[in-house]
């Protein structure tokens, strides 16, 4: 059984040598000695060696490449790209977010100290916590862009329903995350803030005073809601988004991407000609 | 029975009725099947072994009262008049510092102006929260206009802490009062409808009349 060949690029794919030269199987066989490879041969063999260990043991190839080299409609353009946008700002509030978690405190005696400790004392602190900060306005208005997108284009539609509800849990877990991070600064404005969303959450019927609670931890703002929503806001939430993210990436591969509707279907005249 | 051909039954109870194959006489349930249940009521088991203790944890809060009574000193007798509020500071929750800081506005009860209603005591000292009936914001006593008004979204309430304008949906809360030694204490939070009716405290945005009420019970946390 011949394994798939590992998705290299032309230049790193090593070409057979050719019988009967130097370095062939034959050559090396009768003791002739072989060229010595050069150092770009020894890297490419090195690399083609390791990726190809890889995949002889996960078979992960075919897979790979059927995900990165998939075939996209014709007219397909810049606006495509706002779902792997959205993605990037993830994978980035992700990465500033657990260097920040590095130096802050989730208590409410130490909390504002912490965050205003990153901002002037930590080492490029200000910028990664800018970051941060700013990356969440971004990605909240890269994942609207990427819905307003999908709307217009009509990308929602069979068989790409489930794709727009799991983008629809994720963009209300983007905001739950907006919610739950605002409060970790714990100034006045967090403060008031979070006040005023968790009463916000309280005026939904029934359920509303109770989860109002639970987001509490109480009937008021107590010593642990900071250590509540940094929970929520450094793992519950953000595992729950990858996880989906990963659920969406399956669906786009699986059921692939949308022509813009100003593309009509292309008439297949070739069948005539070929009569 | 052998020379007989088998009659299988599919309604059977016994695996071996069914014409099911290395099938055990007596046997109701097949191998395979048994071990699928095992597997899975393990499975389930071991789950649910984390997940309800976990689930508990993060639950249990909202099935126990976390704010005991506390009775606060907030002054002499003397220092407060029936006549205009006098604010004070109360510590709602001393472990969270400044956080868990509110102002109040004391006022002795005076028969005149303060309502009593029928088969509740009156408090010896109105005690009114500063916490907005609307959304949670701290309102403000304006002396000159006796109103109390709420700057986030505009809640306007009279000097009794009913609602006069604005978003909010019932009166402002109050605290229990009461006088030990010549010094005025000031315990747990109430809620008021707009007969300033005395209810179980209720979160900012909680109706508290007609059928509103109902939809938004009282919780074991308060």
């Amino acid at each position: 059984m011949k394994l798939p060949s590992p998705p290299l690029p032309k230049a790193l794919r090593r070409t057979p040598p050719r019988p009967g030269e130097n370095g062939g199987r034959n050559g090396r066989r009768n003791g002739a000695p072989a060229t010595t490879p050069t150092a770009k041969d020894q890297a490419v063999e090195g690399v083609a060696g390791v990726v190809g260990w890889l995949d002889e043991r996960t078979g992960g190839s075919p897979f790979l490449r059927g995900f990165l080299y998939r075939k996209v409609p014709k007219g397909t353009n810049w606006y495509y790209t706002l779902g792997s946008a959205t993605m990037f700002a993830f994978l980035s509030q992700a990465v500033t977010g657990v260097f920040l978690a590095m130096y802050y405190e989730p208590d409410p005696s130490r909390a504002y100290e912490s965050a205003s400790r990153i901002t002037n004392e930590v080492f490029l602190g200000e910028f990664v916590r800018g970051m941060h900060r700013w990356g969440s306005t971004v990605m909240i208005i890269l994942i609207f862009l990427h819905m307003g997108r999908t709307f217009f284009f009509g990308a929602y539609k069979y068989p790409r329903e489930l794709n727009w509800i799991i983008g629809v849990v994720l963009i209300v877990l983007t905001l739950l995350m907006g919610l739950t991070g605002y409060l970790l600064p714990f100034d006045q404005r967090s403060f008031w803030a979070t006040i005023v969303a968790v009463n916000l959450n309280s005026s939904g019927p029934i359920v509303g005073p109770y989860l109002a609670d639970f987001l509490r931890v109480g009937s008021e703002f107590g010593p642990t809601t900071i250590s509540r929503f940094y929970a929520l806001h450094m793992l519950a939430v953000p595992g729950l988004i990858a996880v989906l993210i990963g659920a969406h990436l399956y669906l786009v591969a699986k059921l692939g991407t949308t022509a813009p509707p100003w593309l009509k279907a292309e008439k297949k005249d070739l069948l005539r000609e070929e009569v | 029975m052998a020379d007989s051909p088998q009659k299988f039954d599919k309604q059977s109870r016994y695996t071996e009725g069914r014409g099911i194959a290395g099938a055990f006489e007596g046997e109701t349930v097949t191998r395979r099947r048994l071990m699928e249940g095992t597997a899975l009521a393990a499975g389930g088991i071991a789950t649910m072994a984390f997940a309800l203790p976990g689930l508990g944890f993060a639950l249990g809060p909202l099935f126990e009262d976390t704010n005991p009574t506390r009775w606060q000193d907030v002054g002499a007798e003397s220092d407060f008049n029936d006549e205009s509020y006098v604010p004070r500071v109360l510590n709602i929750d001393p472990e969270v510092g400044d956080a868990g800081k509110t102002t109040i506005y004391v006022r002795k009860f005076n028969r005149d102006i303060d309502k009593v209603v029928k088969g509740q005591d009156p408090q010896p000292y109105v005690v009114i929260s500063t916490r907005c009936a609307h959304l949670g914001c701290p309102v403000r006593y304006i002396q000159a206009s006796q109103k109390f008004v709420c700057p986030c979204h505009g809640g306007v309430y009279d000097s009794q802490g009913k609602v006069q304008g604005g978003p909010p949906v019932r009166p402002l809360d109050r605290f229990y009062t009461r006088t030990r030694g010549g010094r005025v204490f000031v315990g747990d939070r109430f809620s008021l409808n707009s007969q300033l009716e005395r209810f179980a405290p209720r979160d900012p945005s909680n109706h508290l009349d007609g059928l509103w009420q109902y939809i938004y019970p009282s919780r074991p946390t308060t």
